[in-house]
Order: structure tokens, then sequence, then C-alpha cells
């Protein structure tokens, strides 16, 4: 075997490798709850493959590990009862063979040592299905080779022992700063107590870390965000020795990064930087190669045409047809192309069931979450940005929305909590709910500490909403960081900063005993939606094919007056009819007996648009009239079409509230025209 | 550097043109490109000077019709109408939009002493408000425009009108 071949061979198997770990993780998590033969199987499966895999590219420490997963993943394969202490032993399998082999890919040292106490725990928890989780020695970080540059950041990092109580986890940090090339110096293991009176849950190491100079200190403090307040951070120049402490509040127990059985690190996918990488589903590369194979028949035909002969009536007609298809396939390639940009917002929901997973359980909390709209699309660079921030709301609500069980149940509620996600496209957004049925937010305390650090003035009176909106104000939870009692809003001002730089919007509404909900508001900019493209006069215009209903023929319909309203019987429902032409200010012929109206709907109700004619139906990308213009009423963005004309986006919902407002309809053959 | 919107004073080299049998010039820094006449696609719900918008390279640009800004009858489309395109800044942001003209005319360097104050008439308010001053070139008046003013970009979200 030659090189490039094996080269491309472990390709291959670190990606099939991730994407088994990840089913296998998913697959975990079901098994908490419904462990069906199916799920069990296919864990077994994924297991057995990197077992297989790694043992063929000698690959020894994830052969061992996978080894003892699979003959415990064995033993449930033939009925065995599946413990919780099991799968969660499973799970940090999981994590530090990914762990590994995201090493091994990056071509960094292995942390071997850390897999024995795993092994260990996986063998105890086969042996003994009783057995409560045995903490483990903290695993050492996988250490980068240091980079020796002449002018480095030097950062000590000691999180406060509650950090991981509030859902942070310190190795999401460490993995985020190696992704800007940092490497640990060394690892603090001095508060480490015996281990009879180690707790899992609590941070005991303190790390130092060299990051290369050349990261803007803007990023090192982002990454640090969420934690502020939680730690003891300082960050300094080696040339300038510029000391900064964040917080000097003497600690009592800094440091540690707790067993992997209890925070086992966030799954960092995503996070494995460096050339980004993207993935794509195989159905569209397939259509793109299927585009590019038409190409080239096009360039063969038209090829032929290319000697002197002259262009008879038969070769025209060839050269037309040639360039047609030109036309459509560089159309559908560009779109493919944008296409290929976009990505479900699956991406960032599908970790989100893994933390609830964890941080609840660490809680002592049953928590179920529901997922719907993940299927809606985001472009992948805001799509990225969103990770943190969703990850950090879901812990909010893990952690001071739900109650426990006890006093869920005293207050006439379910013992399970539960969080919902949901993304969908609204008007000129995509927005995406984040909702608990917790106790909600502690309004009157919230004011009351607001007043007390002066942001709102001794003697405001504020409506419910401007309340809970004050938790997104800067410096408004640094302290009080983790008690029960506190409000909520650990860090929300984050939160805040971050959809602003994707210039979103946050709110969030909450009802006392009921639960809490935060909205996060995209922009379209760079969003993809599905769109029907209609003609009035000579222009076109797009329908969020989201919106319609359906397309009849105007004719068939007797319109009768309202008001100032033409309306139509739809079945059995009244439509009223808008002239769109009309509406928008369009010049042009609208008379036309062949004329056609779509149903579309907005806010639940029905509402029909006149157009002229029905075109195409496509994808198109949203580009914001805001860059370079304002807000136009009715209009969601516009859209360059395939042929480089511009076309505007409808906001139906805009349009909808438009008429109800003011009234505006108008009958084309009546010809009464108040819209104009 | 193009000066600030809010420097009264203006030397340097402008692009000047024809709107209306009068010559008019913008700073040159501030323009991106001019572009031959091309329909734009009418934006609904604004004010009667926007024409509209047109794509270049994937970019939304409005474009507005010079004429009617200044109060006059509506471009009349012959075949040395162009667009200019400029980029117009504000509160820190910058925008790329476009004007229609009657003809391009010519660069012209000024400098600070051949630039006069616009003189104050009731009845060039309009004009007044969205120029820099009359640059004094050898025979000829030029308007010195400030693109700024000439497109004001709302804080409000409702259009152009506000503003103008």
């Amino acid at each position: 075997m030659n090189d490039a071949t094996f080269t491309a061979l472990l390709a291959t198997f670190f990606e099939e490798s991730f994407e088994g770990l990840d089913r296998a993780e998913a697959g975990l998590l079901q098994l908490d709850t419904a462990g069906s033969p199916e799920i069990i199987g296919d864990l077994f499966r994924a297991i057995h493959s990197i077992k297989g895999g790694s043992g063929a590219f000698g690959i020894d420490e994830v052969t061992g590990l996978a080894h003892v997963m699979e003959n415990l993943l064995d033993d449930i394969r033939s009925g065995r009862a599946c413990t919780a202490e099991m799968s969660a032993a499973l799970l940090s399998g999981v994590d530090h063979l990914r762990r590994s082999l995201d090493a091994r890919q990056a071509r960094r040292p292995v942390d071997t040592a850390g897999h024995a106490p795993v092994i260990a725990r996986i063998v105890a928890a086969r042996g003994a299905p009783s057995a409560p989780g045995a903490p483990k020695p903290a695993p050492a970080p996988v250490a980068a080779p240091a980079a020796p540059a002449a002018e480095t950041w030097r950062i000590r990092f000691a999180p406060h022992a509650h950090l991981m109580r509030s859902g942070n986890d310190p190795v999401r940090i460490l993995d985020h700063l190696a992704s800007f090339g940092a490497s640990v110096e060394t690892v603090d293991r001095s508060k480490l107590p015996p281990l009879g009176e180690l707790d899992p849950t609590a941070c005991y190491l303190a790390w130092e870390l060299r990051v290369p100079g050349t990261v803007a200190r803007a990023d090192l403090d982002d990454a640090f965000a969420w934690v502020e307040g939680e730690c003891d951070l300082v960050i300094e120049r080696d040339a300038d020795i510029v000391v900064e402490v964040e917080e000097a509040s003497p600690v009592s127990a800094p440091a540690a990064l707790a067993p992997a059985a209890a925070g086992p690190p966030a799954p960092a996918v995503e996070r494995r930087e460096g050339i980004s990488t993207l993935r794509v589903g195989v159905d569209k590369i397939d259509l793109l190669m299927n585009m590019v194979g038409e190409l080239v028949i096009t360039q063969s035909m038209l090829g032929e045409l290319e000697d002197d002969r002259p262009l008879d009536a038969d070769r025209v007609a060839r050269l037309r047809e040639g360039l047609g298809l030109l036309a459509r396939t560089t159309r559908a390639l560009q779109e493919s192309v944008v296409r290929l940009r976009s990505t479900p917002v699956s991406t960032v929901f599908a970790r989100l069931p893994r933390i609830v997973h964890d941080v609840g359980r660490r809680l002592g909390k049953d928590i179920a979450i529901t997922i719907s709209g993940e299927s809606t699309e985001l472009d992948r660079t805001v799509l990225e940005k969103l990770g943190d921030p969703l990850v950090h709301l879901v812990r909010n609500s893990i952690d001071h929305g739900i109650e426990d069980a006890e006093t869920r149940l005293a207050a006439g509620k379910p013992a399970q909590g539960t969080i919902s996600l949901h993304a969908e496209h609204r008007g000129s957004a995509v927005v995406i709910g984040i909702s608990d049925d917790g106790r909600g937010l502690d309004l009157p305390k919230i004011l009351a500490k607001a007043k007390a650090k002066g942001l709102v003035a001794a003697d405001a009176e504020l409506t419910p909403d401007e309340i809970a909106a004050l938790i997104f104000a800067p410096g408004f939870s640094t302290a009080e960081v983790v008690s029960e009692v506190s409000g909520r809003g650990v860090g929300m001002d984050v939160v805040m900063r971050h959809i602003k730089e994707l210039r979103g919007e946050v709110s969030v509404t909450s009802e006392p005993g009921k639960g809490t909900r935060t909205l996060l508001s995209l922009p379209l900019t760079l969003a993809i939606i599905d769109g029907q493209l209609v003609r009035l006069a000579d222009q076109a215009y797009v329908v969020p094919l989201l919106a319609i209903r359906e397309t009849v023929e105007l004719r068939q319909f007797k319109q009768r007056r309202f008001g100032a309203h033409a309306v139509i019987r739809l079945r059995d429902e009244i439509v009223p009819v808008v002239d769109l032409g009309a509406l928008l200010g369009i010049e042009g012929d609208h008379a036309g007996d062949d004329r056609l109206l779509m149903i579309v709907e907005a806010e639940g109700q029905p509402m029909g648009l006149i157009v002229d004619e029905l075109l195409a139906q496509q994808q198109v990308v949203i580009k914001s009239l805001e860059t370079n213009f304002g807000k136009v009423d009715g209009l969601a963005g516009a859209t360059i079409l395939g042929d480089g004309r511009v076309a505007f986006i409808l906001d139906i919902a805009a349009l909808h509230r438009d008429v109800r407002r003011q009234g505006r309809s108008a009958s084309p053959d009546a010809g009464t025209d108040q819209a104009a | 550097m193009p000066p600030t919107p809010s420097d009264p004073s203006f030397s340097g080299q402008l692009l000047t043109f024809v709107v209306a049998g009068e010559e008019f010039g913008v700073d040159i820094l501030r323009v991106q490109e001019i572009r031959g006449w091309s329909r734009p696609m009418p934006l609904p719900n604004t004010a009667s000077y926007i024409k509209g918008v047109i794509n270049i390279r994937g970019d939304i640009v409005p474009i507005a019709d010079l004429r009617e800004r200044l109060g006059l009858a509506p471009v009349e489309i012959g075949p040395t109408t162009v667009i200019v395109v400029v980029r117009v800044e504000h509160a820190g942001q910058g925008r790329t939009m476009g004007f229609v003209v009657d003809a391009m005319s010519d660069v012209s360097t000024v400098s600070r002493d051949a630039v006069k104050d616009p003189p104050e008439l009731a009845e060039a308010t309009g004009v007044a408000r969205m120029a820099r001053g009359i640059a004094l070139v050898e025979e000829r008046m030029i308007t010195i425009l400030d693109v700024d003013r000439v497109f004001p970009i709302p804080n409000s979200s409702l259009g152009l009108d506000a503003a103008a």
C-alpha cells in the first residue's frame, strides 16, 4: 500500500469514526429512556467498526478502550439491563475515544494514561451492574507541541470550584484555545484532594497556558467570556508583562477538571479547526456532480459546432438548444453552490440533548428536551456563532429554570422538566425559541438587583417584560453566580452581545411558576428560502413558499364587496382579495381574464393576492435591502435571479398587516383601486 | 480619506456631470464607478426619487434620480444617461448608492480658494441643503454636492422621506 492510499484510508477511518461516535452518543442518550434493540445494535456496530479500524491502523489505545466497550454493549445486546452507571461509563468511553482520535488526527500526542481509569470503570460497570460510579483521577489535558514564539500570551486559568455547576466546562475552553494554537505549559494539581474526598462536580485543577502572540486579546477575552467571575484569570504578554487580574478574591479551592465521568466535554466536533471544514450531505454533492456532468455534455455538444461549416437552420437550432441548456445548468450550479453554505440548525441543536442530559444529571434533575423546526436552514457562519449562546441559554434553563422534582410535584407540575427548542422562518428573520417549564424569572428580585446596581432609577416603574429584559444589561450578573436563589441570567449580557454581533435580537418572556421563553431572532441576511416567483406586469416578485396555501384561477370566483374590500368564498372561508400590483404601486396592464389568485396565510388568516402569472419555484438567497438602503414596508429583502435581475421578496406578514390596517383592497374588474 | 461631511470647505478633485443643463460635482474619492443606464427594479413604498435598485456584482444598490432630488422634472433616459455609484457615509456606516445624471462632464481639480459658500436664497433651499459650495473653475460654476446629504440615510425604518 503506498503512502497516499494509506493517508486516504486513514482520513476515511477518522471521518467514519467521528460519525460513529456521534451516532453512539445519540444512541446512549436514548438508551436512558427507551433502549430498543435497534439502537443497541447500532451502538454496538459503531463501536465495533471503530475497534476494527483502529486495530488495522495500529491505534492501540483506541482498540483497547473500544474492546471493553464492545464487551459491555454485547452484554446489553443479549438482554442485560442497562443501568445508569453503564451508560455513563460508556458515554465517558465515547468521549475518550473521540479525544484520542482527535489527537491522532491532528497528530498531537495522545493521552494514553487517561484511558486506564475509563477502562476500569467500564469493566467495573460490567462486573457489578449496580456499583456507583467511582470517581477517577482527572485526565491530564492533551498537550499540543509548544510553539516557541518570541512574544506569546501567558494565561493562568484557575476555575473556581463551582465552575462546572454553572454548566461551564474548562475542557471546552481549553479546546477553544487550542484552536488558536494554545499549549498547556503546566497543570497545577496541588489542590487535588485525596480520592475519598474528591467531589466529582468540583474543579480542582488550574492551568498555565501559552498562546501565540499573534492572537488578538479580544479573542482570548472572548474565550473566557462565559466564565467571567467564576475563575481567577491572568492574561499577560511575555514581553511587556501587563498583569491583569480579573478577580482577585482568594479562592478556597481553585481549579481542577472533575473526572470526565461527571463532566465529559461537550461534543466538540465542530471545533476541530485549523482548516475549517464543512460536512455536506451526499445528495448535495451528487446534485453538483450531475450538473457538472451536464456541463460536460453541453460543452461537447457545442464543441461539435466549432468548425468552418456555415450555420444552417439545423445547426442554429442545436446551438440554441445548447445555449439554453448551458444557461439552465449554470443557474442550477450557482444555486447548489449557495446551498452548500447553508446548513440546517439541527447541526447546533444536536449537541444540546447531551448537555441537557449531563448537566441535568449532575444537578439531579430529570429533564426532557424536545426539538422542532430543526430543518430550518441558516447560513453556516451564523450557525457557528450561534452554538455558544444556545448552549448557555439551555444551561441557564437547566440550572435556574427547572426546579427539582419535589418542588415541581408540589407545584402540581410533572416531575420531569421540559426544555423545548424551536426554529422557524418568521417574516424576515429566523427565530429560535428556547423555552422551559420551570419556575420563571424572579422579577421582583431582578428589579431590586437592577436598582441596587444603579441600572435603573430607584423609583422606576417597569413592565414585566422590561424587567425581564434587564437580565441582558451588561454588568447585571457578575456576582452571585451560581446561587439557586439568584434570579436568572448568568452571562446573559454575553448572549446578547453575541446575538447582536450577528445582527440579531434577543427577547425574553417569563411567567412566574410556568416557565421562561427566550427568543433569538436572527436576520435573514444570508438565509435561504424556498420561493415562488410570480409575475406582476413585467416584474418578478418572490413569495416565500411557506406562506402559500394554494393558487386558484380568479375568474372562477364571484367577488363580492365587503366595505372597501373585495372578498371571495373559498370553500368554507371568506378570503379577502388584494390586488398585489396595486398594493405595490406597480404600473402596468393589470387587466386580463387569466389572472391568478394566490392564497397566502399570515398569522393563521388567509389572504388572496392577485398575480399575473406563476413563474418558477426556486431557492433564493435573501439579500438585505438594509445594507445599502433601509427597511422597505412589505418587503423581506431582495434576491438576484439567475439572469442577474433583482427580484423583491414579499413580507407576507407585513402586507397582511398593511391590508388589515388600511383596508387597502381592490377588485380589478370593478376598476376601483383604493390602493393607488 | 474623504473629508468628513461636516467639513464645509472642499479642495481636491471633483467628478463633474450635467443635470438639467447645470454642472454639478462630487468628491471623486467617493465615486466607486460610473455605469451605463440600466433600468432599476422599482421599489414600492419609498420616496419617488428612488428609482429602484440594481444589481452590481451581487450587491443590491438603490438608485436615485438626482433631477427629482433637486426638485426638477424626472429624468428622461437618453444615450448619455449614466449612473454614478458613490460611497455614502452616515454615522460611521458606509453604504453604496447610485444616482442618475444626464451626462458626464469632466474631472476638475479645485483649490480651497476657488470654492465659495452657497448663497442663501429662499427659493434654493433644496439645493442649498445638499451643496457644500460652488466651485469656480475657469468660466464655469460647479455646484459641489455632498453625497451624504443627497442620500440622507434614515435612522428610522421609514425610507428616506422623513429626512428629505
